[in-house]
Parts: structure tokens; sequence; C-alpha cells
């Protein structure tokens, strides 16, 4: 069967011929006119005066758009429309988009954006969490507070109690291919839109608004992107919406990418946090009673902010039984870039919160972290005797929770205790170079937390020869989904995958679709086409089983051939046959998760369909003169279900740990006390590079089909290791325990600076 | 200027190029060759690089700061070209589908040609290599499973392209392309106002990133006299053209802590491109190769027309963008005196690899019977221009060689340097960090585990 083959990525052999086709890379039409912001100099306040003669006087430039020019809404918001495509005249961020310029090449519309000469009425702006705080900005009407059992008391009543902040950065997103649509008139005045983006119904309403025009005049196209990471999920609707309303003003194609720092500038990037905790704990580190205060800068607009706060106190108990839980969430309203999704959505800030309260309490009590977080692990069964145990603080039960026999096995497959000796009795020969060494679990919740978001549609065709097109509403930006869905549908009919065509995501052909995001794409899509196929299959299996007279549910489907008692013909022939008698061969399918309940104002239901669990042990070793930092070995067992591409989900597992070790280390962004973010190109922002990964890495799947009846019992894979990532920062943290006897309290990200001030600290005190 | 090059073995000829076009701009715009990316236009991402060849090899640069001019004579391959004639994917291209090291596919092309340029030169450090390439989605494992595994295939036969038979044409319109250092001399005496460009890795930021146009510009990479590195016995002349690649070299047996800093200078790209001339004309105070030359006791060579003058290299750099250089002056060559191997060089940064230091370090003590005897240290990144620690030297020079003479040094620092804080680095961190590293250099000496890169797991 085709599922669970290693198969490579179904655009590999495009990729390595610079062959695959991303927004930028199409021909576009003769006459394209190409788009670029004048962006915003200032942080906060009022346009006064803004002269674009030099802007329009400019060679090459068409047209010059302010607010005024557009022609119906001017909003780009995924959520509550407060985010002008331009400015109204008011200003919440340096790097807020002015105006539009549209010239005959992308360097002279930039080249004409820079000339504008604009006056403010400048304010003070709020750029921090402090900031924000102390202003009482926030968006909805306050804090979000969901609380279990008393936590106060618990905390007051424990044997121990400690307390403690940490600061974890943002992030930027750094999808390699930047953000850019293209758009061509039609008839009609209807739009075709190339956009590279996760999200193309989104696109298409936002076109389809500042149009005035129903959602039909719309056409969005998505091949693939050069990278998402949920950077995609909102962010490239400003950049479709511009190139409509140009396209339809001058009736020529429109074409507008950013360049890299107009990219970094402009777009929203994951949630800093600040989160502080107040925690009760026994002899043993069990948790009697926690507090957290979770502290979210969510920029100026609100974009995904709610959800992604949400899920941040969704995620405040990883893997831990919490009964007296108490979580305050503030969405601070700042002058900054309106923060978005990334990867992971709020649960790893939520998750570093809790995993940072195990590393102190097993501190605090001298012990090996690793047995804190067993101690206060979820029971490993939720069974009748302790039914009432295994609930999360949002009251999801845990039905299965894999994490003991997990951690078992990768502490074992690690070689974990003994190499945590190993670190000790090197760090005591050692007086300038230190190592650590962490372990660090993770349950990740999937669903969209919107329950309506969680459906999916597909789209398949059987053509009169066999060949098999299809189409689902994901979108594929890397993590190979059109590969998992293809091989769904290849093992549904029994054929071989050069048999199944995967097509561009359009909405023309599944409407309505929700992002590809929250880890869904799989679970839905495939599910989507699953049905889709077995629609058809049941029609071909019908007609195919009474013509050769049989019952229908004995046709087979394996191998390239149709079975039908003894008469055996190839897949091509049975598809022939069918077309002949008028058998349809398309449909459509369609599926929505089940079981879900949720009332995120209350913080109870059933959120997710299910959990996925992994766990990983890094080591690192630091430079006590300097804070340099190296990951030295890390080791990973991830649990993906029953997995439908083991090569592609390793690749996941492989990529989102760099990537998250990359947030918590290397990658920092710095705001000057003007607003603007000063590290906003590669030369100043660092993701790791090729030397940072772990010199050392090993990352294997964990057999664990899913419980919940998921497509062939896989487990979505693209956010949940993000989060393993968390034991980097831990190792690092152990590393800084090794110089003196305080709490490291070592802040994210840990850039060197921030190691040797840690060091200093615990040495100094 | 009239150019002449190869294209994926074809041979192009263009008419009036202008300077300020990029070799990626033209690729995907005017030939519409798009398998080379932008990804920062900006030589930070490698999404553009491609192969290129010219007297000395095959090799990888980007694109995106790579001007037309500068390919005249030259062969380029695109991502687009390294498959055999007979469409046979060339062995990194079928590792990189059988290793998974693709996901997105953005970063792709610039990777295939990056390790296609390794491949073909038999060079297996691929962290080295592949360090000017940024990957977002994989975490690079399978993409080094995918070179490694294609190491051990031969070398192909079809990317050995004769280079076009071009004569030593000197520009047209406002480019001016010397053939020799006199001829560079004559012409930017007469065009004082002119930019030199070199290898481009910063001049070309001043058109991708601050759009301005470049007139009148003189490219330097005709001029090969410029180019040579020559071992006088009591010193290495390396003349200004001389590739960060091309210095490494002639170091690694010399001074190995200044070649291994040059390994994490920039990229591979730009260390084939930048050079050395570039690196201190400029007058960066982060430029890294600056404090080690100081500390070296490097002499710098100017010449302006036929006038030739030189100076301690400390001396050039007079204020943060103000060196004392005249107009039409330009760096020719540089002496580096050649002495017992002394010299440390401490290169710190966020990342490893391909980054702008936040402090550089050089130091070179020299020790007898205990006592230190010279002291010459500069800093990077702790000032306006590249700096010596005058103050600290003066505190260690005739004392003995320990740990207190250290500490004594302590006040001396804050009178030497008053670093500024920026997104790189605190002005506190940048002058604990530069007193560490004299700790660090003391504890080297006797043999302390200093470096976190060379421990193992």
């Amino acid at each position: 069967m085709t599922v669970a083959a290693p198969l490579p990525h179904d655009s590999a052999e495009l990729h390595v011929t610079g062959k695959a086709r991303y927004v930028d890379d199409l021909p576009s039409p003769a006459g394209t006119l190409h788009l670029a912001f004048g962006l915003s100099a200032i942080a906060r306040g009022r346009v006064t005066d803004m002269d674009l003669s030099a802007v329009r006087a400019a060679p090459g430039v068409v047209k010059v758009l302010t607010a005024n020019d557009l022609p119906h809404a001017n909003d780009v918001s995924p959520s509550i429309h407060d985010e002008p495509l331009l400015s109204d005249g008011s200003v919440h961020y340096l790097g807020q988009p002015l105006f539009l310029v549209v010239a005959t090449s992308h360097t002279l519309a930039r080249k004409a954006a820079r000339l504008a000469d604009v006056s403010y009425d400048e304010e003070p702006p709020l750029l921090t969490i402090d900031d924000a705080m102390a202003a009482n900005s926030h968006f909805e009407d306050g804090p979000r507070i969901w609380q279990r059992g008393d936590a106060d008391a618990a905390v007051a009543n424990a044997p121990h109690r400690i307390s403690g902040t940490i600061e974890m950065g943002g992030q930027e997103h750094f999808y390699l291919e930047g953000q850019a649509a293209l758009v061509q008139p039609q008839d009609n005045g209807d739009m075709l839109v190339h956009s590279s983006t996760q999200h193309p119904t989104e696109i298409q309403h936002k076109v389809a608004e500042a149009l005035g025009l129903p959602m039909h005049a719309i056409r969005v196209e998505t091949r693939r992107m050069g990278g998402g990471f949920g950077g995609k999920e909102s962010q490239g609707n400003a950049l479709a919406v511009s190139c409509a309303v140009a396209a339809s003003l001058t009736g020529r194609a429109c074409k507008m990418r950013y360049d890299r720092d107009d990219d970094m500038t402009v777009t929203g990037k994951r949630h800093d946090f600040r989160i502080s905790y107040e925690v009760g704990f026994d002899d043993q580190g069990r948790v009697l009673g926690i507090s957290f205060l979770q502290l979210a800068r969510c920029g100026w607009a609100q974009d995904l902010s709610l959800p992604v706060a949400d899920r941040a106190m969704l995620h405040a108990d990883n893997a831990y039984q919490l009964d007296n839980i108490r979580i305050e969430s503030h969405r601070l309203k700042t002058n900054t870039q309106s923060a978005t999704a990334f990867r992971g959505f709020g649960g790893p800030q939520g998750m570093l919160g809790i995993e940072r309260v195990m590393d102190h309490i097993a501190h605090a009590l001298g012990t090996d972290p690793l047995e804190v977080r067993r101690v206060n692990y979820y029971a490993e069964k939720d069974g009748a005797d302790d039914a009432p145990k295994n609930t999360t603080p949002y009251g999801q039960d845990v039905t299965d929770f894999v994490l003991h026999d997990l951690t078992a096995k990768l502490i074992d497959g690690s070689d974990y205790t003994k190499r945590r000796a190993a670190v000790a009795e090197w760090n005591a020969a050692n007086p300038v170079l230190k190592k650590g060494i962490a372990f660090s679990p993770v349950k990740f919740g999937i669903s969209f937390t919107l329950t309506h978001l969680n459906q999916a549609g597909a789209l398949v065709h059987v053509y009169a020869d066999g060949s098999i097109q299809m189409n689902h509403g994901g979108t594929e930006m890397g993590q190979g989904l059109n590969q998992k869905v293809a091989q769904v549908a290849a093992s549904r009919f029994g054929v071989a995958m050069s048999a199944v065509r995967i097509t561009a995501t359009d909405t023309s052909k599944v409407p309505n679709t929700s992002a590809t995001a929250a880890s869904s794409g799989s679970d839905l899509n495939g599910m989507a086409v699953r049905n889709a196929c077995d629609l058809i299959r049941a029609r071909m299996a019908d007609f195919i089983g009474r013509y050769h007279q049989c019952p229908s549910d004995a046709v087979e489907f394996a191998g390239g051939f149709v079975h039908a008692g003894d008469n055996v013909m190839t897949f091509a022939q049975a598809a022939k046959l069918c077309y002949e008698n008028r058998v349809s061969l398309s449909a459509t399918g369609f599926y929505k998760t089940p079981s879900l309940s949720w009332d995120r104002i209350k913080g109870q239901g059933r959120p997710f369909y299910y959990f996925a669990y992994g766990a990983a042990v890094t080591e690192v070793v630091i430079d006590t003169l300097t804070g340099e930092n190296r990951i030295l070995r890390t080791d990973i067992l991830h649990d993906a279900g029953t997995s439908l591409n083991p090569a592609l989900d390793i690749g996941q597992v492989e990529g989102a740990y760099v990537q998250g070790a990359g947030w918590l280390t290397t990658e920092e962004l710095v705001w000057d006390n003007k607003g603007q973010l000063r590290t906003h190109a590669p030369s100043t922002y660092k993701i790791p590079a090729c030397s940072d990964r772990p010199d050392i890495f090993n990352v294997t799947l964990y057999e664990n089909a899913n419980a919940e009846d998921t497509i062939y019992r896989s487990k979505a894979v693209g956010e949940p290791p993000f989060m393993l990532g968390i034991s980097a920062l831990l190792a690092l943290s152990d590393a800084v325990a090794a110089c003196g006897a305080p709490y490291p309290d070592l802040q994210a990200p840990a850039t060197p600076e921030r190691i040797l001030k840690a060091v200093q600290k615990v040495q100094d005190a | 200027m009239d150019i002449t090059f190869l294209l994926n073995g074809e041979t192009v000829e263009l008419r009036d190029v202008e300077a300020n076009t990029t070799l990626l701009q033209w690729l995907r715009e005017t030939r519409g060759l798009t398998g080379t990316k932008e990804g920062c236009n900006e030589g930070d991402c490698g999404a553009c690089s491609v192969l290129v060849t010219d007297h000395d090899g095959i090799k990888a640069l980007n694109a995106c700061i790579l001007f037309l001019p500068q390919l005249q004579g030259k062969a380029i391959r695109t991502v687009e070209g390294v498959s055999g004639p007979d469409g046979a994917l060339h062995p990194i291209q079928q590792a990189m589908i059988a290793h998974h090291g693709s996901q997105c596919g953005f970063c792709t092309p610039g990777f295939v040609t990056s390790m296609v340029a390794a491949h073909h030169t038999g060079r297996t450090d691929w962290d080295d290599q592949l360090a000017g390439n940024l990957c977002r989605c994989t975490g690079y494992a399978p993409i080094i499973k995918a070179a490694e595994a294609a190491s051990e295939v031969a070398p192909v036969d079809w990317l050995d392209d004769a280079l076009p038979d071009v004569s030593e044409e000197t520009g047209g319109g406002d480019i001016m392309r010397p053939a020799s250092s006199d001829e560079l001399a004559k012409q930017y005496r007469d065009h004082p106002d002119a930019t030199l460009i070199a290898g481009a890795t910063d001049v070309g930021l001043w058109v991708t990133k601050q759009l301005k146009d470049l007139s009148p510009v003189i490219f330097l990479n005709g001029c090969g006299d410029l180019q040579k590195i020559e071992d006088t016995g009591n010193e290495l002349k390396c003349g200004a053209m001389v590739s960060m690649v091309a210095l490494r070299n002639a170091l690694e047996p010399i001074y190995p802590s200044y070649a291994e800093m040059l390994r994490r200078f920039a990229s591979n790209q730009i260390r084939q491109a930048a050079t050395l001339g570039g690196n201190i004309a400029n007058g960066s105070p982060i430029g890294d190769n600056p404090p080690a030359l100081i500390a070296l006791g490097a002499t710098l060579h100017l010449r302006r027309g036929t006038a030739r003058r030189q100076m301690p290299i400390e001396d050039f750099f007079v204020d943060y963008g103000k060196q004392d250089r005249k107009p039409g002056e330009f760096v020719e060559w540089i002496s580096i005196p050649k002495q017992p191997d002394r010299l440390r060089v401490y290169k710190l940064s966020k990342r490893f690899d391909q980054d702008i230091s936040a402090v550089l370090g050089a130091f070179y003590l020299t020790v007898e019977d205990g006592t230190v005897k010279e002291a010459r240290i500069a800093f990077g990144g702790m000032a306006g221009i590249p700096k010596r620690a005058y103050h600290v030297e003066d505190v260690l020079r005739g004392q003995p060689w320990n740990e207190e003479t250290i500490a004594k040094a302590w006040p001396a620092w804050s009178r030497d340097f008053e670093p500024m804080s920026d997104m790189r680095a605190s002005a506190d961190y940048r002058l604990d960090a530069a007193r560490n590293m004299l700790t660090r250099y003391f504890l080297e000496n006797l043999g302390a585990a200093t470096s976190v890169l060379e421990v193992t797991a």
C-alpha cells in the first residue's frame, strides 16, 4: 500500500532542477505592473501631510494610491476589521503601509516608494509589555482567566514554594520565499489571484471585499509556497488585495513581492511572552498548586492573537496533571508589527512556561528534572479507577497518555542517565567550558480551537484512462501534504502513485476552505480526499459488481487491478468500462472532525480531537567567558501515530526541532526605542545555519496508532515537534547551573550575551 | 560596456550593460531563468547561488550581488544548467531527492549549486561549504546526508566549461575595467569620484538595499596583479584583490587562528568574492581583518597615480566612516610580517557561521621568561573604528604573565573602549567579553580547553 511508504516529496525533482514554480516565477502577462508600499517612519501618531509628488513623478510610476483611492473596503484583517490596507491617517507601528506605488518594474516601484515627503504628529509609542501594561492597552475587554481548584490556597499550603519569570522573544518566520501575489484581470472584472498563502479562501474573501464583488468573482490559486510556518496565514492579504485593487484600476496584471527588509519590517511574527509563575510543590516535586501570569505582546492589530493566546493557556499544563491552577492571560496591544500565527501558535510559549517551572522545581530540590517531570505526568491510562485524574485544566480527558512509555524508551535509547553523570564529571574537570543536558516532553493538542474551522473538502476525478486528478483545500508549503494525500488516494484505488496527479489549491475547485494551519492539513484533507475516493470507488464497485455478477463489496481495488470474482481488469480498463456505462467518476469529499466542543470564554470543553506526543534529550556546551554555545547531541522520539509517510514526518521533526531551538537561542528580534525593528534582514536576524544543527542528531518515530479514528490512524506532525526545541534551552540552563548554586534564570532567546549574564549571576552569588 | 560570457554552456554577448544590473535580476527578468531565487537580495541566504567558472576554477557565488560587468570572460551555470546534456540529474540532485533534502524547495536550487561546486572540487567540509545557504524547513540534516552520499560519486565531466576568449576590454560608457594596477591608478586619479568595485559584497548592497545608482564605476576584477600573494621570506605581500579564500589558504600554515577566523568570515560564497582590500578600505568598525592585521603589525600600502605611501594599518582608521585616504587613492597591497605564531583571533557573534562580529579581538603577546615583553591587542566592534587597546597593552607590558596582571588590566579596558549597544550586543557585554578574551588567551596558553567548537558529546 502506498500509505506509510517513505516516498520523496512529490515536487522533489522539480525542486532540485529549479523547475518548481513559485508565484514570482510564473510567467507574467505583457505589461504586468509591479507594486511597492511606502512605509511609515514612526511608530505612533498621525500623518499631518503626505506629499507624494516626487513619488508620482518618479520613472516608471503609473499610479500612486492612498486610502482615499481605494474603491471599497480598506481592510486586510483576518479577524475584526481593524487592519487597514493603507493608513487612514493614523499610524500604529513603524513600517505600516501608508501608500501604494504601481510602477513598471519591481525596482522602480521600490525606488519611488522612498521619495515621499511625509510629516507626522508623533505620539509616544507603546512598544513593550511594560508600556502596554502601564497603559492598560489590551485586546478584548481585559485579561482572560481560567482556573481549576484553588491555586492560591494550594500554593500557600504547599511544603515548598518558588516563583519566577521567563521572558521569551518573538520569532521571525523567515520563510525563504517572501510574501508574493500576482493578479490577472478576467472577464466581468473577475480576478484570478496567484498568492503565496496558507489560506486561499481568506485571500478570496478579502479581495472580494476590497473590490465590492461576491466571492464567486474571485479565483485564488496556490501551487506551493517557499515556506509558510504560519507567516502566510494572514500576512499575504495585503499583497493580494493591493494587486487586485491596482489590477482593477489599471486593467493590467499586477504583481507584488516584498523585498526581504520590507517583509520583515511590515509583517507580523511570533508573539513574545513574559510568563510569571508561583508554584507550590511537595518533596518529590509534585505540583500542588500553580498560578501563571501570561503577558503576550500582540502588536497593533488583533489578527489571530486571541486564539494564539488561548492556545498558550491551553498548553500551560503540557504533560502534567495540575489540579489547582490559575492562568491569567493578557493580550497586549502595542505599536509594533501585529504578531501573528507561527508554528505552535502560542503552544510553545505556554509550554515553555510549565517546562521552566519543572526545571526550577528540580533545581530547588536538587533532583534530576526528569524525575520531577515524571512524577507530574498524567497517568498512563485514563482507566475507570483514575478517571478524574487524567483531565486537563480545561476539562478535556487525556485518554491515551503515552509519555511514560515514550520517555522510558527515549531515556534508554539516548543513554540519558549515563550521559548525565558524564556531563557532571566533565564539568568538574573543565573550568571554562561547561556542558548541560536536558530532557523535555511534548503533549500538543490537535484541532483548530475555533471549532468550525475543523472541516475540509476535496475534489477527485477519475478519467477514462484510469488517471486520477486530486484536489483538496490544503496548501503545500514544503510539508509534503500533497504527497501524503496523494498516497491516500492511490491507496483507496489500489493504484501506483504515478496514476495520481495533484493539482494546485484552487478556490474554484474546493470552496470555503480553512487555512492550512494547526497541523491539520493531512488530518482534514486526507479524510476529505478519502471520502471522495470512496464515493467513486463505491460507484465503480457497484457497477462492476453488477456487470460481473458478484457482490459489490467483493470488488477489490489493489496493485493497479480491479478484481471482481474471477474477473480481473486493470484500473484503467475499469475506469473506461465505468465511463462507457455512464457511471459518474467525479466526486467531492467532505470531512469534519467529530467530538469537539469548546467554550473559550469559560475555558472548558474538548477543544482537541487528540494529542500528539514526543520528547527530546539535548546536550550542549557553553563557554563561561563569552556565552558562546553549541548543541552537541539531540535524541528525539516522536509520535506521528501510524505515519502516512515516515520520511516526510521525520523531515518535519528534524526541521521543527532546529527551528524551535533557533527560537530559543540565536533568533533575537531587537526593536529600538523608536519602535524600529533593527533586525530586519538575515544579516542581523540569525536563524540556525548548517553547522548549528546538533552534531549528533537521532530522530525516531514512536510506533503508536492514533486512538482516534484519523486518516489511517496517523497523527498531525507539523507543529508538535517544534516544542522539542525547549530541551535545548533547558540544557543551556543546566550548563549555566554548573557554574554556581543559584537557579540560572536564563531568559530566551539564550544568546551568548544572555548566557554570559546568567553565568555571571550564578558565579557572583 | 559589452560583455561576453557562457551561460549554461552557451555563449552570451551583451551590449551596453549597466553597472547596476545584478546577475540575479538579469537571469530572472530578462532570461526567464527563474530557478535561481531571490531570498534576501543581500548575499546572506544563498538562494541565488550560481556556479561561476574563471581561471581559478569553479565556485559558487551569490547572483544577487554580482553585477553583470563582473561576468566578463567567465562561465556561469545556474541550477537549470547542472544536469547532464542528456538530462541526467547531477549526483547531487539525485542524492537530494533520495535523502529528502528539499521540503519547500525554495532554497534548494541554491543548495544544489553550492553543493555541486563543492562536489566538483572535492570538498567535503560541508558545514563550511554550506554556511551561506539558509534552509528554514529541513534542519539541514537530510541535506548533509545527501552531500555525504554524493561525495562517494565521482565528479561529472559536463561542468568543465572552456572560458570564452575575451580581449582585456577596459569597459565602456561610465564603466571602467582596468587590466592592471597601473591602469587602475591612472583611471582612478582621473576619476576620483568613481566607485571601486572589487567583490561587490558590500557595494552590492548599496544597489540592492539602498537603491543607489552607481556611476561612474571601476571594476577591479581585471587587475590580475592585485590578486597575488607574495612570500618574501619576512612577510606576506597581499594584493588588495586577494580573496578571503586565498588569504585563508596562505595564512593557514603561519597564523592558524587567523585562518580559523577566516573560516567563519561570512560564507563560502562571500569569501570567494570578498577581498582583503575591500574589507580594509571601507573602514567598517566591524570588518574582521583589520584587528587581526593590527595585532600582527601589518603595513598598508596606498597608491594615487604614481605616488605611493605606507602606514601602520591602525593609522588608516581615523574616525567612524573616515579613513586616511585621499581622493583617487586606493589600497594597493598589505604586508603581513611573518613572526612566531603568538596570534589569537576571537570572533564573537550570535551565530558561529556567517554572522557579523559583535566583538572581534586579536591578541599578539610576546612573553619571555614569564614576562610580557610586547603586547599588541586590537578590537573590532568596540569603537567607531578597528582600535588598539593601548592602555591595556601598557598595563601588561613588563609585567609577569599571570592572572594578577590580567586582573590589574581590568580598569584599562574601559579607558580604551566605550562600546555602543546595538542589535548585536550591549555595551556591557562587549566590554565583559573583551576582557574575558584576554583570560581566554592566557588559559589557552596554559593548554586549557577554551573553544566550544572543539567539544564533542
